[in-house]
């Protein structure tokens, strides 16, 4: 009976976002008459001050970089509440990890793989303005492959010291970077560097920089909260 | 009659994600178990991501990214604000759903269950 | 997809239900592809397919595998907690 309520209730729910949607339209170029679109705005701002080849990166971090800037922050929170919320007292007796030791084959290829993963990590976040990726792709590949290591060897650790340490370098590169700009240009994170050449890799002036320290700050917080979970004790 | 099988497809992300988003929503009201919840609100964010990138779809366009020499007409180029803003979303997604395991674990490791209804039986 | 999800709803053994939660992200990310999304794409399959999935996993391994499951009561009211 509840079963069949809610049924209804969700139907009808969905009958009316269907016909919102309808009215909208499929792939049809949302235009009002008479109004030039934000998104024109960023594309021709993006590629010609900025030269920046993608647009995505450029909205991210540029035009609203404050809102990453407290992305970051929402998600430095989570693992600290993460740390919190899981936090027990160690070496209690009768207890087993997760964790056990995997067999030859699965240790041998994730020591081949390792770096290759982090490579391509840092390709793609070294390259976020140039094609698709960015900080966030690089760092959450980076975690990928801590969490292949932490999967294969029993006792591979990372510090909790050497992570807040990267993460906090990280955040202080991001905050520095917008105070610079403040100084300089007028308003936080504005762009001080030269921008450079439309495809070339020192080009888009501090968006390459910021979006580094992006990256180095998803990697090592995420793979903080795989740590923490992964060696949870049930 | 043509026009309108054309018309189906075409709506038929808009479906897809809708449907989508409908499911988990049951899911979330309806299980009793507090894993299941979570799967849910993890499924309504997959559903409104598809929707947020959808609404920028622009029929024949391009990727935001521009290429000298090749399509670098801004005018038939996808929408790039909805893909910046999911983007953030499916980044915080997993902040989201992190956190909310975590405390499920934490509960069951109070309670040793994660049925909604003995949890809220049971005394504190 | 929409058959994905209704899998990991109906299904009562949430390891399942979790691996149908890693195929909704597959499909979604190539449909993002599609939609001329490669930025999103990648971090959906980055983060959907992998992280997410194996956050679920240790989850499940730290408390029950099936969904109607009372369990381990006793253990608890020994005092092993």
């Amino acid at each position: 009976m509840k079963k069949f309520v809610v049924i209804l209730l969700l139907a009808v729910m969905g009958y009316y976002i269907s016909i919102t949607f309808f009215d909208i339209g499929f792939g049809d170029s949302h235009l009002v008459e008479g109004v030039v679109p934000v998104k024109d705005a960023y594309l021709n701002e993006t590629v010609n001050s900025l030269n920046v080849a993608n647009t995505v990166t450029s909205i991210v971090v540029n035009f609203r970089g404050f809102d990453t800037l407290g992305e970051v922050t929402v998600l430095f929170l989570a693992v600290t509440a993460l740390g919190g919320i899981l936090y027990k007292k160690r070496h209690q007796a009768g207890e087993r990890s997760v964790l056990f030791s995997a067999s030859k084959v699965v240790t041998s290829g994730s020591k081949l793989l390792f770096p290759a993963i982090v490579l391509l990590g840092a390709y793609v976040f070294i390259h976020g303005h140039l094609s698709p990726g960015g900080g966030f792709q690089g760092g959450v590949i980076i975690a990928t492959g801590f969490l292949l290591m932490l999967l294969a060897y029993e006792n591979f650790t990372v510090g909790h010291n050497t992570l807040s340490v990267i993460e906090s370098l990280a955040g202080i590169t991001f905050a520095g970077v917008g105070i610079w700009g403040l100084i300089y240009g007028g308003s936080f994170l504005e762009n001080f560097l030269p921008v450079g050449t439309l495809n070339d890799l020192f080009s888009g002036g501090v968006i390459p920089i910021i979006y580094i320290a992006v990256g180095f700050k998803v990697a090592a917080e995420l793979t903080g909260v795989i740590y923490t979970v992964l060696h949870e004790k049930g | 009659m043509e026009d309108t099988l054309f018309k189906i497809l075409d709506y038929g992300v808009y479906g897809t994600a809708v449907l989508v988003i409908l499911i988990g929503l049951y899911g979330a009201l309806v299980k009793r178990s507090l894993l299941k919840i979570v799967i849910g609100l993890s499924i309504i964010d997959s559903g409104i991501n598809l929707l947020l990138v959808a609404i920028g779809y622009l029929k024949g366009g391009t990727a935001p990214i521009f290429s000298p020499g090749y399509l670098d007409n801004p005018k038939i180029m996808v929408d790039p604000i909805p893909q910046a803003l999911v983007l953030t979303a499916i980044v915080i997604g997993f902040g989201v759903t992190a956190v909310a395991l975590a405390l499920v674990i934490r509960l069951y490791r109070h309670h040793g269950t994660l049925h909604i209804d003995e949890i809220r039986n049971l005394k504190w | 997809m929409i058959g994905a999800a209704v899998y990991s709803i109906r299904q009562k053994d949430l390891l399942y239900a979790t691996i149908a939660t890693g195929i909704i992200s597959l499909v979604l990310s190539v449909l993002f592809y599609l939609l001329q999304a490669p930025d999103v794409a990648l971090t959906e399959a980055a983060i959907g397919v992998a992280l997410t999935t194996i956050i679920f996993i240790i989850t499940i391994r730290n408390t029950v595998r099936y969904e109607d499951e009372h369990d381990n009561k006793e253990k608890f009211k020994s005092g092993v907690k």
